[in-house]
């Protein structure tokens, strides 16, 4: 039996091992926020935290949670929202939305650990997040936004 | 008891009508509502126009705002209930809205051809003003005083000589009485009292889509449904030879496999066929589709090669095609000329790779089908699954949840007919999600195509003939498989309109046989054709030694109204008189991205350069100038882009600058890395590591988007600013570098210089 949290609930799981962390948390938990995208750590639509890392739920075998507390989108904002999905509000970042789950744990990883990114720093954290409808200069204005806490 | 997680307000117009509230054309409301009453089916008619379709408001004030045409991205959940809710002065604070099922008595719901605005700006305003009537009439009545001492502000009616007050929530019983006026007895507001047009407003789900809490395809759920995976025939037309599927049944969670019948052609919408593994979790399918052995019978498409291909399209582009337009005599005009310039050009297939793969979640129950999905298009869902089960497609209810993305692949629902099918097959509710890899192998794609251009210059360098001609398998294969030749729609697409002002012009097109499906995808033909158009006339400004701004102006010519009423051009079912091709507006949003870039005035370094493509498609006017810098090793950085957009009026400019900066990505990717390639009829690209999309790093740093101010009919956004972006990116790299990109994508250029 694998224990871990999610979203600060304790949890348990003793399906297949090898299940993806996504899979798991749409599937069993029902926590549709988290997305699939590609399956392969291609485009980061699927992306929570681990322990307070960005890690790729779609290639996250259930057997490395153990002990781990994961936060996914349903879990990020406490009693208000979290500075960077008030940014991404505030900049009007989503179309369709699908990806934007991934790209605030993305944006929100980085935030935590570094308050004012540069461009590169930016360019860097989050160039493993696809947007296919191209908001990425809005996510960049939006994570901007965040660390000069105008949002 | 079905239930579908997050889908708040669901049931909002039951409890509407419980609480006795004003809903306008009681009858035509979206059928989920008379569904859980169990009255569903009753009263179908195919009348296009009722926008008493639209509104409803409870006594409570909340005006609900239905929403018919689907979400991908473009904002138009929000857009076109701005509008009605701007004319029925409504407070948008107090407006909920929501998605309409798949029903004809909408209209058409295809949201495709960046048509929803320019379609139904005038539906929604009708339903808004229908609605304000009924209100200020039924105040009206309540005081005793006439209608024309009464005006709507704000969500209440007032009466003017009293200053009497009565809020729309207190007006909705009495105003549901009254029966429902006629068109003629409507008055629109004047633009001057616009509250909401013109300046729009954000995503009605922009929080939700923040918080993880939107609702997509993905993300639909019934209790005790099933998780199918299909494997589909590699090749198109292929068949199951045999099948082996028993390690795929012991895998943890797998419950059996289906076999799906092949299609009956032509294919159209219907499934490709295949083995399907239905299991208890996503997961669970995916490894029991590892496991499956099956032997195919691959068909005639295995010979379907793309290098070969390339050859064959090419040699057709050079060989006299099918006359689509004609103007003078291009013969005589080359066999006299001094200066002949010819290039060919190619661009390959494309996938759409939108960010959600195709998903569908279905339950059959006897004759009745439920269905939850991501469509661009739910009244051909329902159409398509009532063909497949043998039913009427009023039993099949088709539930719209949001797109991630769409491009123009979910106006194919073969993804919700194969969930029907398993549904009924099963017994249970079947979710149906295709993997990446299925996405980008079993896509309508893009048609790959070759254009030949071959052009003759005067001494000054000016044309005095040109000649292009276009190959590419139709989108028509897909309901015709002996379809060779370009369709109208897809000539007119940035080839038949070519507006130059030149006197001798013919526009060809020559056949070619398709061999995997051939669909729409965001700006469909514009893509190669304005690649072509706008590449080729850049060369010519450069074999004649000119600007290529004052070039491509002076081959745009004066002001004028093109007339193509002798070819029929269908003008993107545009009223020519309405939406002329009108040069001037060309012109000007050229002149505008020009002086925004700073055109001509500007000193670039070593490696930079700046290009420029103008393009009008689904009767919107865009100018674009891209920036480029290309270092020794020939990478391209994109660091700017201007863009200026003559859409005529537009509702919601800020939704309207994303799609605007959206397209430039979109065109990034295609110029890029855009290349989907077939050995033996089998796709070669599977996932993002070889059909690669733009990233952050690799887009342009930064877009400016300028929405010319505009009291023309509305045109579309969604679509048209990819076009004239790919040549814009070529042309600069060009001036950066002087190597001219003829074929895409770059990967397959070699820029360093």
């Amino acid at each position: 039996m694998i224990r871990f949290k999610v979203n600060g609930v304790e949890r348990t799981f003793e399906g297949d091992a090898e299940m993806p962390l996504l899979w798991y948390v749409r599937d069993i938990l029902g926590m549709t926020g988290t997305k699939f995208g590609c399956g392969m750590s291609l485009c980061g639509a699927c992306t929570v935290h681990k322990n307070g890392e960005a890690i790729r739920a779609c290639m996250t075998p259930m057997r490395t949670v153990a002990g781990a507390e994961i936060v996914t989108i349903e879990g990020l904002a406490g009693n208000e929202l979290h500075p960077v999905q008030k940014a991404w509000m505030q900049v009007n970042v989503p179309q369709c939305g699908y990806c934007q789950s991934g790209q605030i744990m993305q944006a929100a990883a980085l935030f935590n650990k570094k308050k004012r990114p540069t461009d590169q720093e930016i360019d860097q954290a989050m160039s493993g997040n696809i947007c296919r409808c191209g908001t990425y200069q809005r996510i960049r204005a939006a994570i901007k936004a965040a660390a000069e806490g105008k949002a | 008891m079905s239930t579908i997680e997050n889908v708040s307000r669901r049931g909002f117009l039951k409890g509407a009508l419980a609480s006795g509230a004003f809903i306008i054309g009681l009858q035509y409301l979206p059928k989920i509502v008379r569904a859980e009453g169990a009255v569903a089916g009753t009263g179908i008619s195919d009348t296009v126009f009722r926008p008493d379709l639209f509104v409803g408001i409870q006594t409570n004030g909340t005006v609900y705002i239905i929403a018919h045409r689907s979400e991908m991205g473009t904002g138009i959940r929000t857009t076109l209930p701005l509008i009605l809710a701007d004319e029925l002065d409504a407070d948008w604070a107090r407006v909920e809205v929501e998605q309409a099922i798949g029903d004809t008595r909408y209209g058409s719901q295809d949201t495709d051809g960046s048509h929803s605005v320019r379609d139904f700006f005038d539906v929604m305003r009708q339903a808004g003003a229908t609605a304000r009537l009924m209100l200020t009439q039924a105040a009206a009545a309540q005081w005793n005083v006439p209608v024309a001492e009464c005006f709507a502000n704000l969500h209440t009616i007032v009466h003017r000589p009293t200053g009497r007050k009565a809020g729309y929530g207190d007006l909705a019983l009495a105003a549901s009485k009254l029966p429902v006026p006629k068109k003629e007895e409507l008055q629109f507001k004047p633009k001057s009292a616009w509250r909401y047009i013109g300046k729009g407003a954000p995503s009605v789900d922009l929080k939700d889509l923040c918080t993880g809490k939107a609702v997509f395809g993905m993300d639909a759920r019934m209790d005790g449904m099933l998780y199918a995976s299909i494997e589909h025939p590699p090749v198109l037309g292929g068949k199951v030879k045999s099948v082996d599927d028993k390690e795929a049944l012991k895998v943890m969670g797998v419950q059996q496999t289906v076999a799906l019948d092949p299609f009956k052609p032509p294919h159209a919408f219907q499934p490709l066929g295949g083995i399907a593994v239905i299991a208890n979790n996503t997961w669970a399918a995916f490894q029991g589709r590892e496991k499956l052995k099956i032997e195919w019978d691959d068909g005639a498409n295995a010979a379907y090669n793309s290098d070969q291909y390339k050859k064959q399209l090419q040699e057709t582009a050079r060989k006299p095609g099918k006359v689509a337009r004609n103007a003078g005599d291009v013969d005589a005009a080359f066999a006299k000329a001094g200066k002949i310039i010819e290039a060919d050009y190619y661009v390959p297939h494309l996938a759409h790779a939108s960010m959600e793969p195709p998903v569908a979640l279905a339950d059959v129950r006897g004759d009745k089908v439920t269905v939850w999905t991501a469509t661009q298009n739910p009244q051909a869902v329902q159409s398509e699954i009532s063909r497949a089960l043998g039913i009427p497609k009023e039993n099949v209810i088709c539930n719209v949840t949001l797109l991630g993305g769409g491009f123009g692949r979910k106006s194919k629902p073969d993804y919700a007919v194969e969930a029907a099918i398993l549904s009924k097959q099963v017994g249970r509710p079947v979710k149906v999600v295709w993997r990446r890899e299925d996405d980008i192998q079993f896509d309508y794609f893009h048609s790959v195509a070759a254009m030949y251009m071959k052009a003759a210059l005067d001494d000054k360098g000016r044309p005095t003939a040109w000649l292009q001609r276009s190959v590419f398998p139709t989108i028509s294969s897909t309901f015709a498989p002996d379809q060779t030749y370009g369709a109208p729609f897809e000539l007119a697409m940035g080839w038949t309109d070519v507006p130059f002002e030149i006197a001798n012009l013919r526009v060809e097109n020559g056949p070619a046989t398709a061999h995997v499906r051939i669909g729409w995808l965001r700006s469909v033909s514009n893509i190669y054709h304005a690649f072509a158009v706008s590449s080729f006339v850049d060369e010519l400004a450069k074999a004649a030694g000119r600007d290529s701004l004052e070039y491509l102006l002076e081959v745009i010519g004066q002001p004028r109204h093109i007339d193509l009423k002798a070819i029929g051009y269908p003008n993107y079912g545009g009223a020519p008189d309405a939406y002329p091709i009108d040069t001037g507006r060309l012109r000007r949003v050229t002149e505008m991205a020009a002086e925004k870039a700073g055109w001509g005035k500007r000193k670039l370094g070593k490696g930079a350069g700046l290009g420029i493509s103008v393009h009008r498609s689904f009767l919107t006017y865009v100018a674009t100038v891209v920036e480029v810098e290309v270092d020794d090793k020939g990478k391209v950085r994109i660091p700017r882009v201007e863009t200026v957009v003559d859409a005529g009026m537009v509702v919601n400019p800020d939704i309207t600058r994303a799609q605007f900066e959206g397209a430039a990505v979109f065109g990034t990717s295609i110029a890029r890395t855009g290349e989907i390639t077939a050995t033996n009829g089998r796709i070669d690209q599977s996932n993002f590591h070889d059909y690669r999309v733009a990233r952050m790093n690799d887009a342009p740093v930064q877009t400016n988007v300028t929405i010319v101010d505009s009291s023309a009919p509305p045109g579309g956004v969604g679509e048209p600013g990819v076009p004239p972006f790919v040549p814009a990116l070529c042309n600069a790299i060009f001036a950066a570098t002087g190597k001219r990109v003829r074929e895409l994508p770059l990967s397959r250029n070699k820029l360093a210089v």
